[in-house]
């Protein structure tokens, strides 16, 4: 299986204290990778910089054949062809408060990618309802609930098909219920070939990863299937890790 | 009278002198305070002080509504045009589309007032009887209706003007008090008299060479007429509401058209405000380092300025460099004020969307342009638009303030009005109502989108 995202060895720094000091991990299109680590480990950052919106001082990534280099964050022209490689959801959704959910979903392929706004609108229905929120499609995003406006962003980072989907904390605010549904739900965007990279905090979410991946000190400290590491953690950093209780959303 | 200009504290000139002789007559030293001309009838009853003496003119109105002294005084009313204009500009008649200058609240402005619908000149009032020549030589206005003495001393400070022969008017200043204060006009009027029989007027007079064939004559009608009988009270000008009310009606379409320009005055220059604002607002926020240092600059200046400071500067100041008409100047004064507050709402509106919207609109693949147009713009706006309603009601009530640029707008025609009718009750009552008429409304659209977009967000 070829590696839809490759990251390789990257480091950066913020205020003069090291974040990520050499991480290297990859993820194959149809997996599903939990990224976990205690708070303020660059999980985070991990995420953001995959997406370009935070810079990085040394190593590279690539999101299939499209790389990133150290520096600058390139200008958003370059990064194009990244925008329609990586979704992104993020931690508090971040929909935008003034439009449906339906045109959260349909905004970005009509205005950025030359979609026009009837087949937007039609790929943005049929999104919505395979997420099970295609009732809720008129709705502003302050009359929906936290698991509806998580499954409006997920369709938001979907509407232009990107193959890898990049998720923060998704389980941050779902109630223990509803994290299983979201697990089959993932489950399927997996299914359907994408490359699938979350961060959590939650052990028992982590679990219906494919691979879990842990950092500490800014490197990568374990890695492997939810059984290897979850069950029997070798690192001391992950037996820290289960034994903290998942925090609230922040 | 004028300020010496060895020492600019001090006043002088013939109402100084005449002011002297009346405190001497009652054993008293003369104290001046200054107040606004327009404003010395209201002050003398109000109490500010005992009684005002600076070209008062005699009419029924304020004869109506106060105590007035005999005259001492008696001047023509003169036309002052350009030089070169001499033969051009001879009588009021011949001045149709043209800029005619004077003092507000003065017989010769009711005068052009009365004049304009069959000459079809425009009047332009001034608070002061300096500037109206000045922006006569200027080019502003093409002729100057004041007294005589007004103009001569003009004409000595102003080179390049003409005071045409003819007079347009007579009339006679007088000493206002105020209306109870019966007992001590009857002094001053003795003792004016008695100024008259002994020369000391004359000199007075003379010596500010100002006496001329029409001031024995005045002092031999003061002096033949019988003194009125003392300490009683002028009629009060409300015992004939008929009067009062047809002279309401007169000034009724000057106060619409005045309220017309209030409200386009207004409109345009918020228009102005909010263009300029969201260029101060975007390049402060999406500007490189000068251009922030830049508009932030131009908002602590304007924001740490009087407004009227910066519409004297504008109109007066600038004059030299670009004449600006009135009302451009009064808009641009006006809308560039504003747009610094604008700015500061825009800003903080653009700043109040968050940083996660914006940056999963970047990963979206939205262009910052697309953003700013799409996603930030459109909630920022509605965040803004509340206090923004505000400011509009704000500045319509300060669009007040251009009248010392000789706009007429609402405030400034209720105050020539209320001076002409020596009262400001009813004339204060109709502007409120008119102000409130306009205001109002917006104030509670403000409240109504205020009420719908904080339940939005």
């Amino acid at each position: 299986m070829t590696a839809l995202l490759r990251i390789d060895d990257l480091s950066l720094a913020r205020a003069g204290r090291p974040v990520l000091d050499g991480v290297s991990f990859a993820v194959s299109g149809g997996e599903m990778c939990a990224l976990m680590g205690l708070s303020g480990s660059g999980k985070t950052t991990i995420l953001r910089a995959c997406v370009a919106l935070e810079p990085f001082d040394s190593g590279k990534i690539a999101v299939r054949d499209f790389e990133l280099q150290p520096g600058r964050v390139p200008a958003e022209p370059a990064l194009k062809p990244l925008r329609k490689l990586a979704g992104m959801v993020f931690q508090a959704h971040a929909l935008f408060e003034h439009l449906t959910a339906q045109e959260n979903v349909a905004l970005a392929p009509v205005h950025a990618h030359g979609v026009s706004p009837d087949a937007a609108r039609a790929r943005a229905g049929t999104l919505l309802e395979s997420l099970g929120v295609g009732a809720r499609a008129g709705a502003l995003p302050r009359e929906l609930s936290g698991g509806e406006a998580q499954r409006v962003a997920i369709a938001r980072a979907l509407a232009v098909d990107p193959p890898l989907l990049l998720m923060d904390e998704p389980t941050a605010a779902l109630d223990p219920a509803r994290r299983g549904s979201l697990a089959q739900t993932l489950r399927g965007l997996a299914g359907e070939g994408r490359a699938l990279l979350f961060t959590t905090h939650d052990p028992e979410f982590a679990r219906s990863a494919d691979r879990v991946i842990v950092l500490a000190a800014g490197r990568v400290a374990e890695e492997g299937s939810p059984e290897d590491v979850l069950t029997n953690p070798k690192h001391p950093a992950t037996q820290e890790l289960l034994r903290t209780p998942a925090p609230k959303r922040r | 009278m004028e300020a010496d200009p060895r020492d600019p504290s001090v006043v002088r000139g013939m109402d100084v002198e005449v002011a002297a002789l009346l405190a001497r007559g009652i054993g008293r030293e003369p104290r001046f305070v200054q107040v606004a001309f327009t404003s010395i009838d209201g002050s003398v009853e109000r109490g500010d002080f005992s009684i005002g003496l600076s070209g008062v003119e005699d009419t029924p109105a304020r004869r109506a509504t106060h105590s007035l002294t005999v005259p001492y005084f008696e001047f023509r009313e003169v036309l002052t045009v350009r030089g070169a204009d001499r033969t051009r500009f001879r009588a009021l008649a011949d001045l149709q589309g043209r800029r005619v200058g004077t003092l507000a609240g003065t017989i010769a402005y009711d005068l052009l007032v009365q004049g304009a619908p069959v000459a079809g000149y425009q009047v332009v009032s001034y608070d002061d009887d300096v500037h109206p020549y000045s922006d006569l030589a200027a080019g502003r206005l093409d002729a100057v209706v004041l007294d005589h003495i007004i103009a001569q001393r003009a004409l000595r400070h102003v080179p390049g003007l003409a005071i045409q022969p003819d007079a347009l008017a007579r009339g006679r200043y007088v000493g206002v008090l105020a209306r109870h204060d019966t007992a001590l006009r009857d002094r001053f009027d003795g003792i004016l008299r008695q100024a008259m029989r002994d020369g000391a007027l004359e000199a007075i007079l003379r010596r500010w060479n100002v006496w001329d064939d029409e001031q024995p004559r005045l002092f031999a009608s003061v002096l033949g007429a019988p003194a009125p009988s003392p300490s009683v009270a002028p009629p009060a000008a409300n015992t004939a509401p008929a009067g009062a009310l047809a002279r309401t009606v007169a000034y009724l379409p000057g106060l619409f058209r005045a309220s017309l320009v209030t409200l386009l005055l207004s409109c345009l220059a918020m228009a102005l405000a909010v263009a300029f604002g969201i260029v101060l607002a975007s390049g402060r926020i999406y500007g490189g380092p000068v251009v922030r240092l830049l508009f932030g600059a131009y908002v602590e200046v304007v924001r740490g300025t009087p407004v009227l400071l910066q519409l004297f500067v504008l109109y007066y100041g600038l004059s030299a460099v670009v004449r600006l008409p009135a009302f451009v100047a009064a808009l641009l004064g006006l809308g560039l004020n504003y747009a610094a507050y604008e700015s500061e709402i825009y800003r903080g509106a653009l700043l109040a969307v968050s940083r996660a919207q914006l940056e999963a609109a970047r990963t979206l693949g939205l262009s910052e342009w697309l953003i700013l147009r799409l996603v930030r713009g459109p909630q920022a706006f509605r965040l803004a638009l509340a206090p923004m309603t505000n400011d509009f009601v704000a500045l319509l009530k300060d669009s007040s303030l251009v009248s010392v640029i000789t706009v007429v707008e609402l405030t400034k025609a209720t105050a020539i009005f209320a001076t002409n009718v020596g009262s400001w009750l009813l004339p204060g009552l109709l502007c409120a109502a008119i102000y409130l008429a306009m205001s109002l409304p917006l104030s509670r659209l403000a409240r109504t989108l205020e009420r719908r977009w904080s339940a939005a967000s």
